[in-house]
């Protein structure tokens, strides 16, 4: 099982293999009194090399293996995990499931997805691109990334290094109503941070791309010179004064918000009544020009699939239609706690897509005149069950849709509720690196705390 | 610790065929020309949780992980790789796959291993098996009973317990052998309370290297319930957090996550090695205000933040960061001591056998000093008394950190006063502990709940501080 670093795929068999598991797992667990039971097996390798200041630093070859399993007893439930495929562990991995089960209570909602609900036919999603890249290739690369960054600007002078990660993972999941299903795909980043000093002190920024397939990736010198950029222009960074003002997030921390409505609408959240949106399907949440859809098929895309976590077909399907939250996030368990039926979220979200709006960075700063630009966020400071948010803050002031200077050591805060009914615009400067495809999120009002 | 490698060869090496004089062979393999080190840490992990919800033990799960890591190091450079099987030829596979870093230069040879001694600061026990399946759920049930009925306004207990047990075996090429058995146990409450259409959370728990009948002496179960309720409790009454620079008060014991965030990622070697943090070249200078001690302590008996050796085998140390406020030291792992001509504080640490180590904190805290806590309150005019926090952030190279409040209160006229909503701090890790101005005597170390992440590991980590005071810290909230 060495796809990425042979010149032989082998990734078809390596797949047959772990299906096989996987039913086994599965028939075990039925032998041993389940009534129901699912089974995920997975391998996972990679190749990761970081450089620093035109030297390797480390070279990391990663290959990590596991099987978990369910299993049910009527309504009870008991779950375990190995890393050890062996026959054996395998074997004790269902039992200690099984012992689990014996011990946990019955639950009404416990129990495998809806056979209806369950995928049929798998479309073709391209997920699957090997890069065969040496260890020596990479590291070259490293170099020719941070050493575009470090020539950038002579203010640069110090680097935290670049990296080259290259992943594959392959996985299977069957269970007892038959259904086996298996996916691989690839994924690989390039990165590099750099330093900049003047009198101030010092300042690190970043620059990475992450694709599905290498030819895909920006190129070294651009990745290393915008990281370059960044960070130089961090340097001289002020505090503000405490204020109300408007605030306009770039994709890479706008993305953020959108994963804080995702995580406020999950199932899981909403029935422990852990979310701020409990009850709010069909409510107004966002101004009614804003869509946001799920689309999980989207070639290539981050969060692809063609199946949930629980062998669900995934599809396209509305979750914010004119403002307006269309459903909840949910998967087989949380759906039947809620009564309703799973959304083909167990395991999360596929690929969200916030309508993009037709302004690029430059026009929504003329359009916010003056106010925050946040180019990056700190701390953990949002909660979902009353959605009062409070993080640290680091961007540029904006003069009169010019940014005036760089800023750092703030505070923005709001409750998530008025933040959303009070978005002004989103970008069309979509940033394509992630599950989650937004451009720049302009909001009326934040509270601003400094000095 | 004769006894503990017995025990870890027992467990990682004999299923395998393989016996710790074998591992001097795969040495000669890993060493030679430019290979300054190499060492191999094998580690069995067994864990296990059980979780309740709506009033019943719903889910409960067993994992079982292990694997040998194997690292080569040149200078600055490092090879490393892994296998989840712990047999001879994957062993030699990883050892040239790992070894491949280094291609010309001078000729490492590894020193014959010898068992390393080192003080046990908990006992080898496996702590999931320390209590019956039958007494967990017992347990759990106790607490949501215990929840619910503190308070009509508790609307949802989730109650866990998890339990692991981490096996390892330590060979390095300076001739360190050492093995570890390392159980670690821990408790977690969550509770939400509504109110008037208001809901609002609470969560408390705790734990530390010792078994479940240790955890749960002295009722501490009990007293994470009422914890839990209480603050959820508090929560619902609180108004909006102030906006704007203040002074701060921060309770004892698990506010000192600000030790950790402010000064305790940048006292780290590598970043100093790098001269990537805020705190580089600035050893014997003035850090913080008069009165600041701050200590990284990994030797504090069965503490969740505590190992009786690092994962290079080092033992581990109470490290002096900052004395009366100059700057004395960085805590170091192997590699980044010796490219500094230093030598390791047994701070070499790394999530599991698939991850490179590096410099990692264990329980920081600072000493106490003499002021009352009810006096350092009362010398405030306005401003936040915070006792509780999630988690926080730091930015090493500008020393910019935040960390965010889960019960604070407004302090009016040297009174606390009226609770207020969470709300992240932001302040400058050189400039903050410059600004303590009152420093409490009663020091208190957290409940065992901390994990700490640096690039992309995780490991278990412990902090405290006694009631401090801060002259102005950035509050993030919304309120003029």
């Amino acid at each position: 099982m060495n796809a990425i670093v042979t010149d032989k795929d082998t990734s078809s068999a390596d797949l047959d293999r772990l299906a096989a598991i996987a039913e086994d797992v599965v028939r075990l667990a039925r032998a041993k009194g389940a009534s129901e039971a699912d089974a995920a097996a997975s391998v996972d390798l990679g190749l990761a090399v970081g450089v620093r200041l035109g030297e390797v630093e480390t070279v990391e070859r990663t290959r990590d293996r596991g099987v978990s399993v369910t299993v049910y007893f009527g309504k009870r439930k008991g779950s375990a995990s190995t890393a050890d495929l062996d026959p054996k562990s395998i074997e004790q991995t269902v039992e200690h499931a099984c012992a689990i089960a014996r011990h946990t209570e019955e639950d009404p909602a416990n129990g495998l997805a809806d056979p209806a609900l369950l995928a049929t036919t798998i479309p073709e999603l391209d997920l699957w691109h090997p890069w065969d890249i040496t260890p020596e290739e990479a590291i070259r690369l490293g170099i020719e990334i941070e050493e575009a960054g470090r020539s950038h600007d002579p203010r640069i002078d110090n680097s935290d290094g670049a990296s080259v990660q290259v992943g594959a993972s392959l996985t299977a999941y069957a269970n007892t109503l038959g259904f086996v299903g298996t996916e691989r795909g690839t994924s690989h980043t390039l990165s590099v941070a750099l330093i900049a000093e003047d009198a101030a002190g010092m300042q690190r920024d970043y620059w990475y791309d992450s694709v599905r397939r290498a030819s895909d990736f920006a190129s070294a010198a651009s990745i290393g010179r915008k990281a370059a950029e960044r960070t130089v222009a961090r340097l001289g960074a002020r505090r503000l004064s405490t204020r109300d003002c408007p605030v306009l997030f770039v994709p890479e921390v706008a993305r953020s918000l959108v994963g804080h409505f995702l995580s406020a609408a999950s199932g899981g959240a909403l029935y422990r009544r852990a979310s701020f949106l409990v009850d709010h399907v069909g409510k107004a949440l966002f101004p009614r020009w804003m869509q946001i859809v799920e689309r999980p098929h989207i070639p290539r895309g981050h969060g692809s699939t063609a199946f949930d976590s629980e062998g669900v077909a995934t599809r396209d399907s509305d979750l914010v239609r004119d403002g307006v939250l269309a459903r909840y996030i949910l998967g087989s368990y949380s759906a039947r706690k809620l009564g309703l039926q799973s959304t083909g979220n167990a395991g999360g979200v596929q690929n969200i897509v916030v309508q993009p709006g037709s302004d690029d960075l430059p026009a929504l700063l003329r359009r916010m005149g003056t106010g925050l630009l946040v180019t990056e966020l700190m701390g953990q400071g949002v909660s979902l069950v009353t959605g009062d948010y409070s993080r640290g803050a680091t961007g540029f002031w904006v003069e009169n849709g010019e940014i005036a200077y760089p800023v750092e050591e703030i505070t923005i805060a709001g409750n998530l509720r008025d933040m959303y009914a009070n978005v002004v615009a989103v970008g069309r400067d979509v940033d394509p690196r992630s599950h989650i495809l937004t451009g720049s999120i302009l909001l009326e009002r934040m509270t601003v705390a400094g000095e | 610790m004769s006894d503990l490698i017995a025990v870890a060869e027992r467990q990682l090496l004999s299923p395998g065929g393989l016996a710790t004089r074998d591992l001097d062979g795969v040495f000669a393999r890993l060493m030679g020309p430019s290979i300054d080190a190499a060492d191999l840490y094998f580690q069995h992990s067994r864990s296990e949780s059980w979780v309740l919800e709506d009033g019943i033990v719903k889910d409960g799960s067993h994992s079982i992980e292990q694997g040998v890591g194997v690292r080569a190091l040149s200078g600055e450079k490092a090879g490393f790789a892994y296998s989840d099987e712990i047999v001879l030829p994957a062993l030699v596979e990883a050892a040239t796959s790992a070894r491949a870093i280094a291609r010309a230069g001078s000729n490492g040879v590894g020193k014959p291993l010898a068992i390393a001694s080192a003080r046990a600061l908990y006992a080898p026990v496996d702590p999931i098996d320390s209590l019956s399946n039958e007494a967990k759920i017992a347990v759990l049930r106790e607490v949501d009973a215990a929840c619910r009925a503190a308070d009509p306004r508790v609307k949802q207990v989730i109650v866990s317990l998890a339990a692991a047990v981490d096996t390892v075996l330590i060979a390095h090429s300076d001739g360190t052998l050492a093995a570890d058995v390392r159980p670690l146990v821990r408790m977690n409450v969550q509770v939400i309370a509504e109110a008037n259409g208001r809901r609002e959370s609470g969560s408390s728990g705790g734990g530390g290297r010792y078994t479940f009948p240790e955890l749960l002496e002295n009722g501490r179960a009990h007293a994470f319930a009422r914890e839990a309720v209480r603050t959820a409790l508090v929560n619902l009454d609180a108004v909006p957090a102030p906006a704007g620079n203040m002074p701060v008060v921060l309770g004892p014991g698990w506010p000192g996550v600000l030790l950790h965030e402010a000064i305790g990622h940048g006292f780290e070697g590598d970043f100093n090695r790098k001269e990537t943090s805020a705190f580089a070249g600035m050893l014997g200078e003035k850090v913080a205000a008069d009165g600041v001690t701050v200590v990284d302590d990994g030797t504090l008996a069965a503490r969740r933040g505590s190992l009786s050796i690092d994962d290079e085998g080092t033992p581990t140390n109470c490290t002096v960061l900052v004395e009366n406020g100059v700057m004395k030291g960085y805590m170091q792992d192997k590699l980044n001591a010796r490219l500094m001509g230093q030598r390791s504080t047994g701070n070499g640490r790394r999530e599991s056998f698939a991850h490179l180590p590096m410099p990692r904190m264990t329980n920081t805290y600072m000493l106490p000093g003499e002021r009352d806590p009810g006096e350092i309150i009362a010398s405030v005019k306005r401003g936040l008394y915070a006792v509780n926090f999630g988690g926080g952030q730091v930015d090493i190279t500008n020393g910019k950190f935040t960390f965010s409040a889960s019960e604070a209160y407004l302090i009016e006229d040297g009174k606390v006063t009226r609770p207020v909503k969470g709300a992240t701090l932001i302040g400058s890790g050189a400039d903050v502990l410059k600004r303590v101005s009152m420093i409490g005597n009663d020091l208190k170390l957290d409940e065992g709940v901390g994990v700490c992440g640096k690039d992309g590991q995780s490991v278990p980590v412990g902090v405290g501080q006694p009631t401090l005071k801060i002259d102005g810290m950035t509050v993030g909230g919304t309120a003029a």
